[in-house]
């Protein structure tokens, strides 16, 4: 659906800075595709490519089979009409009313002025706000806004959803509702859409697949189950840990007693009872000082720090049964020396 | 006071001829500075009809009228005005430099109303795909509404302002009256009743023009 190869972006003519730095990226027709990076990475030019707001210094634009660089003026309006985009500040006409913010998009397209109101209705409905059709946007809260303007975004049957931070100036509760209606809209509508964010809770919600943007770079991509769950570079680490890593306070881990073990269960696996299986199979104890389930794309991901303890050898049997059936077993500490090291 | 009854149909006179001048000026600033204006900002970098060149011609004319002191520009005028009216006397005559100095004047403040503008607004509408015409009309023009009547009434009050001016090169109007008794007859009387006449005007044009900005706005 969505094609860049071998993009770059340089800004200056003396001191170039290099916005986007050779990326090339695939998003698949019905996919939701996110972009993470701390801001200045470089991923709010490179959406912005994917509706020719910005045009790249080398590489090519595809987007629906259509090259966006080589359209004129007039069929470049055209091919943003079915690219909707929808921004962190929502970017709402403060002089306009609900309707007629809606509506704007469907003048721009040129749709007579009899369909606009049907159309307008209907959108509205979509997006949950059918009664607060002639309200202006300072009499509504951030999450309507949002919603207006995605009801904006979808005015003329888009093939192609852009989400430029869409979440991050609202509160997690509504961040949630808005991300469901996004993936509703993906669903129903079998729109394709693109969400950068700095958030992964975003990714981890609601992306089939995702990439991570360092300075310009792209630097790991891959299904966002991949990403998650076997993380390769550091930045992608550090993401992941804000959602799935947990820090066990000091006072704990003085009073462990044997080793402390953290594993971590993909897929099928997070319901089964591993666990259970090794303390009846070996001589050892097992205490849980934390643990989670975390379902991405409604797989389930557990990540679980245990303390074993026992006689030193049926602790290594234990660990080493764990090791066979679990993904990814990783003992932090070997127990009482951890204090020194801490 | 009779002195200043006498005087009504003379102060009536003056009241129109000022108000014909500065609503002249006025229609001029509206049909060709609020273009310019728009011009101006539309064409400034990052913007979606981006042109230098457009950009500086236009703000070159711009400066170079606004540069020359009011008092001056009357005098420069007048053969202009001659051409066109074949007259230089009168408020049809005066309001020929009103507006030639209105139009630059009123551009600029359109241009920095719509700079106020959230420039995200505008790229939201092109990325809807909406051509300049559209974003000018239904994006630029409504969000900057309040900013242009609020510029409308500062112009209109500098041209009040301006019309004294041209009252004394004969372009008639209340400030020509101040001049004629005020000045030339040293009749106080005379002159305290256009100044508050002015004041009174002057008060007016603010109120209605803050009403009117303060209506539109939605913010």
């Amino acid at each position: 659906m969505i094609e860049l190869r071998e993009i770059r972006k340089e800004y200056g003519k003396k001191d170039k800075i290099v916005a986007v730095d050779n990326v090339s990226l695939r998003v698949e027709k019905g996919e939701i595709y996110g972009i993470v990076g701390y801001s200045g990475a470089g991923k709010s030019t490179l959406l912005r490519f994917i509706n020719a707001l910005e045009r790249p210094t080398t590489g090519s634009v595809h987007v629906d089979g259509i090259d966006l660089l080589s359209l004129s003026n007039k069929e470049l309006r055209k091919a943003r009409q079915s690219i909707g985009m929808i921004f962190q500040g929502f970017y709402l006409v403060a002089s306009k009313t609900v309707y007629e913010n809606v509506a704007f998009a469907l003048l721009a397209a040129g749709v007579s002025k009899k369909h606009i109101g049907e159309k307008v209705d209907h959108l509205l409905s979509v997006v949950d706000l059918a009664d607060q059709k002639e309200k202006y946007p300072s009499q509504l809260s951030g999450g309507q806004k949002q919603r207006v303007s995605i009801a904006r975004a979808l005015a003329n049957d888009p093939k192609v959803l852009l989400c430029d931070e869409a979440t991050s100036a609202l509160d997690p509760n509504t961040t949630k509702s808005i991300l469901s209606l996004l993936k509703d809209i993906n669903q129903k509508l079998g729109i394709t859409i693109v969400i950068i964010t700095h958030e992964m809770e975003v990714v981890k919600e609601i992306c089939h697949r995702c990439a991570v943007m360092r300075e310009g770079k792209v630097v790991e991509s891959g299904t966002t189950f991949d990403i998650f769950s076997n993380p390769k570079d550091a930045l992608t680490k550090t993401f992941i840990q804000n959602v799935l890593e947990f820090h066990l306070p000091d006072s704990l881990i003085e009073h462990v007693q044997g080793k402390l073990v953290k594993l971590m269960f993909l897929r099928d696996l997070a319901t089964d009872s591993v666990v259970s299986d090794m303390l009846q199979r070996f001589k050892v104890k097992g205490n849980i000082l934390h643990g989670k389930v975390e379902y991405i794309q409604e797989t389930p991901l557990g990540v679980f720090i245990m303390d074993v303890s026992g006689e030193e050898s049926e602790v290594s049997r234990a660990i080493a049964y764990l090791e066979k059936r679990v993904n990814n077993v990783e003992v932090i500490n070997d127990g009482p020396h951890y204090q020194a090291l801490a | 006071m009779d002195h200043i009854i006498k005087l009504l149909p003379e102060l009536n006179v003056a009241f129109f001829e000022t108000l014909i001048m500065v609503g002249i000026a006025l229609l001029f600033a509206i049909f060709i500075g609020l273009p310019l204006g728009v011009i101006l900002f539309i064409t400034d970098r990052g913007l979606f009809l981006e042109n230098k060149y457009v950009k500086q011609a236009v703000g070159i004319i711009i400066n170079l009228i606004r540069s020359v002191p009011f008092i001056i520009l009357l005098v420069f005028l007048l053969p202009v005005t001659s051409l066109l009216l074949g007259t230089t006397i009168g408020p049809m005559a005066a309001s020929v430099s009103l507006s030639v100095a209105a139009i630059p004047f009123y551009a600029r403040i359109v241009e920095s109303a719509a700079r106020e503008i959230d420039k995200g607004v505008i790229e939201a509408a092109v990325a809807a795909g909406a051509s300049p015409w559209m974003i000018i009309k239904h994006i630029v023009l409504p969000e900057a509404k309040p900013g242009l009547i609020t510029g409308l009434t500062i112009t209109a009050i500098s041209l009040i302002g301006y019309s004294a001016m041209a009252g004394t090169i004969g372009g008639g109007g209340i400030g020509d009256l101040a001049i004629r008794y005020g000045y030339y007859r040293y009749d106080d009387t005379v002159m305290f009743t256009t100044v508050i006449l002015l004041i009174v005007i002057v008060q007016l044009v603010q109120y209605f023009g803050d009403f009117i900005a303060k209506t539109v706005d939605k913010k």
